[in-house]
């Protein structure tokens, strides 16, 4: 087998697995700049894909063909922002530890998400898997393209094209924008941007919705693009993947975006890694806790000094220095 | 009641019982909406543990793994860092102590079965000690860390069971009876429960922890450096080192807990999709209990009820185990914005003059 085939098996696969990573470290992003830890980005995965299962079926079951897994993911979106608000709620008015509160996310999700649907489909503890997923493609024209098509242009997704589209969008928005100058001056010195003007809690809140939006999506997006049905084991610590993927890339959307493909590519690795000389004999287990390590290495400022927003984690409360 | 309320150790007792009260209050609403009896759902839980032997031994038995969890969040709580490590810590020391049992199954089980518990404190201990380290050294954020150290324990466990220790049906071989916890007669007094000795190493951990944290100069230091590391390390404190020393503690304790599933409860260990939850309910109970030794010991009590009576709830109610989660999360919940509580408290007294 020479690197081209090699290429082509695992590029692919990368990209489509860092995909749902993509959505949720953006989310992760947004949360964090605003000086809000977001542990419970698994939890709302975990909604996102519960919700995108629950609503393919449905619309499918309404004759909407197709088109369904999209109408899905919008659903998913927006049920991840609106489970979002407890997170919110707890975090920022109620002054909670944001860990905590976090956890309690995460345990919310899985629980409320298994208990709907044995109640909707008669106990069963798994949805009926979805016959229209978003299936991979070759783009057409643009896939003939030699060598960048067959890596970048075949056995993909549109929606991965948009999640990449997207953090340079989140980029625009965090960077260029007055709104992000706020959210992250709320994130840094919430006293200082306080004295401005700028009203903290409302900018926390927007910043907490937006994590879960994008969250919902990325757990969303995994299940129509890889896992087609949702179970208790269908989101399994890919939102800590794409939270340890926010770490690796600074914080910063387009590093966030390119920390989950490289996360996404070692994911993709351990599985397709058998059809790949040398990988082949290294145990799989080395690339399965690669992103882990290397995120732990990355903290500790041994690849690249990575430090959060200086008042993540904080409740801001008015007149207290 | 104000001044009970102002009174802080008051407070710590009334708001994990009105989170208590919330979470089930919340699960009875949720299985009224979902067209559930929630009155039938909750007499099932009480009468299957309290009535039935062999439930009220599958509690106990529950208990005593989150004991030990709850003891380890709690006992780095008190240091001032959240372990949400546990789970990982957990699985390394369930591992050691399966595969020390399995390697020296010659020994006498006076020699093995201590051995198992303290290898399994030494493994715990290791996976609390980088995180510990990298807070201390480089200021890192042990939440972070901790979680990351999960999951390289959970895929390194599962290899090493998968290459070196591989058993029919996704698990090792059994540990040697010379290492075992489980008791024969524990078991018939509950009909058939897996109820075992390691209730009592629950009991002493707790024991344990109360010691070392109220009556040691140790321990008045490590509650120092929670407190404010500023004050302790201007009084003279190596704060660096109490963290260190307070995550290797913690995870040691994490550690016993995954000894006491390997040679109590299941005699093995199984190959693990994904985590088994008990490191994560450590949290909870840690909460729940207000770091305390006896907080925890009554914290770990509820959530076992609840969870093993789940089984009958589900059968008599026909209610999902998963309200039980939901139950759960609610009270994590309501206790982390113990700030709201106090303050509606505060109102109602207030408005009741």
């Amino acid at each position: 087998m020479d690197f081209m085939q090699i290429l082509t098996i695992v590029i692919p696969s990368a990209i489509l697995t860092a995909t749902p990573l993509i959505f949720t470290a953006l989310g992760g992003v947004f949360c964090e700049r605003s000086g809000v830890v977001n542990i419970g980005l698994e939890g709302l995965m975990v909604v996102g894909a519960f919700s995108a299962a629950v609503f393919t079926y449905f619309f499918e079951q309404h004759g909407l063909g197709a088109a369904s897994p999209w109408l899905a993911l919008l659903i998913a979106a927006l049920l991840g922002g609106v489970f979002s608000i407890i997170h919110a709620v707890a975090s920022i008015s109620f002054r909670a530890e944001q860990v905590v509160s976090g956890v309690a996310i995460n345990f919310l999700a899985s629980g409320l998400c298994l208990f709907l649907v044995k109640l909707i489909f008669d106990g069963k503890g798994q949805t009926p898997y979805i016959a229209h997923r978003i299936d991979k493609i070759d783009i057409p024209v643009l896939h003939d393209i030699p060598v960048v098509g067959p890596l970048l242009f075949s056995n993909v997704t549109y929606i991965s094209y948009i999640a990449v589209i997207i953090s340079f969008v989140v980029w625009y928005v965090i960077y260029k924008t007055p709104f992000g100058l706020r959210l992250r001056s709320v994130g840094e010195h919430p006293q200082a941007a306080d004295t401005l003007g700028i009203n903290v809690s409302k900018t926390r809140y927007i910043a907490v919705i937006l994590s879960g939006i994008f969250g919902g999506l990325g757990g969303g997006v995994y299940l129509v693009t890889i896992a087609s049905n949702y179970s208790v084991s269908t989101i399994a610590g890919q939102g800590f993947l794409a939270i340890a993927a926010m770490i690796f890339g600074k914080w910063h959307p387009v590093g966030a975006m390119g920390a989950a493909l490289f996360f996404g590519l070692a994911q993709s690795l351990s599985i397709t890694g058998q059809q790949v000389p040398v990988l082949n004999h290294l145990p799989d287990v080395f690339l399965l806790i690669a992103p882990y390590v290397i995120t732990i290495l990355a903290l500790a400022g041994f690849v690249g000094r990575a430090d959060a927003p200086k008042a993540s984690g904080i409740p801001y409360i008015k007149g207290k220095r | 009641m104000t001044k009970i309320l102002k009174n802080s150790n008051w407070f710590n007792i009334v708001v994990p019982m009105i989170a208590v009260l919330l979470g089930l209050l919340v699960g009875a609403i949720i299985m009224l909406l979902t067209g559930y009896n929630p009155i039938l759902a909750y007499q099932s839980i009480l009468e299957s543990v309290f009535l039935q032997p062999y439930y009220t031994g599958e509690t106990i038995r529950a208990i005593i793994p989150l004991i030990l969890t709850g003891l380890a969040v709690a006992f780095a709580f008190r240091t001032g860092l959240f372990n949400i490590g546990v789970e990982g810590q957990l699985l390394v020391g369930w591992f050691s102590a399966v595969a020390v049992s399995i390697m020296f199954s010659g020994l006498p089980k006076l020699i093995l079965l201590p051995l198992a518990i303290l290898v399994s404190a030494l493994a715990g201990g290791l996976w609390g000690f980088i995180p510990g380290l990298l807070k201390a050294r480089l200021k890192v954020h042990e939440v972070i860390i901790t979680i990351m150290m999960n999951y390289v324990a959970l895929y390194t466990t599962n290899y090493l069971i998968k290459h070196f220790l591989y058993a029919e049906g996704e698990k090792t071989p059994n540990i040697p009876e010379s290492a075992s916890l489980a008791s024969t007669l524990l078991s018939n007094i509950s009909q058939g429960s897996r109820l075992h000795w390691g209730i009592i190493v629950a009991l002493l951990a707790a024991v344990f922890v109360w010691f070392l944290l109220w009556r040691t100069t140790k321990g008045y230091e490590l509650r120092a450096v929670g407190y404010n590391p500023h004050a302790s390390r201007y009084a003279g404190m190596n704060v660096n080192n109490n963290i260190v020393l307070s995550m290797v503690i913690s995870g040691a304790l994490a550690g016993v807990a995954g000894s006491m599933e390997g040679l109590g409860t299941y005699q093995y260990m199984m190959i693990n999709s994904t985590f088994i939850g008990i490191g994560f309910n450590g949290i909870a109970v840690a909460l729940l209990g207000m770091n305390t030794s006896i907080g925890v010991i009554i914290g770990a009590t509820l959530f076992a009820i609840l969870q093993t009576g789940s089984i009958t709830m589900q059968s008599t109610a026909g209610v999902p185990t998963e309200i039980v989660s939901i139950i759960i999360a609610v009270i994590i919940f309501f206790i982390g914005s113990s700030y709201i509580i106090r303050w509606c408290l505060l109102r109602l007294t207030k408005g009741g003059k």
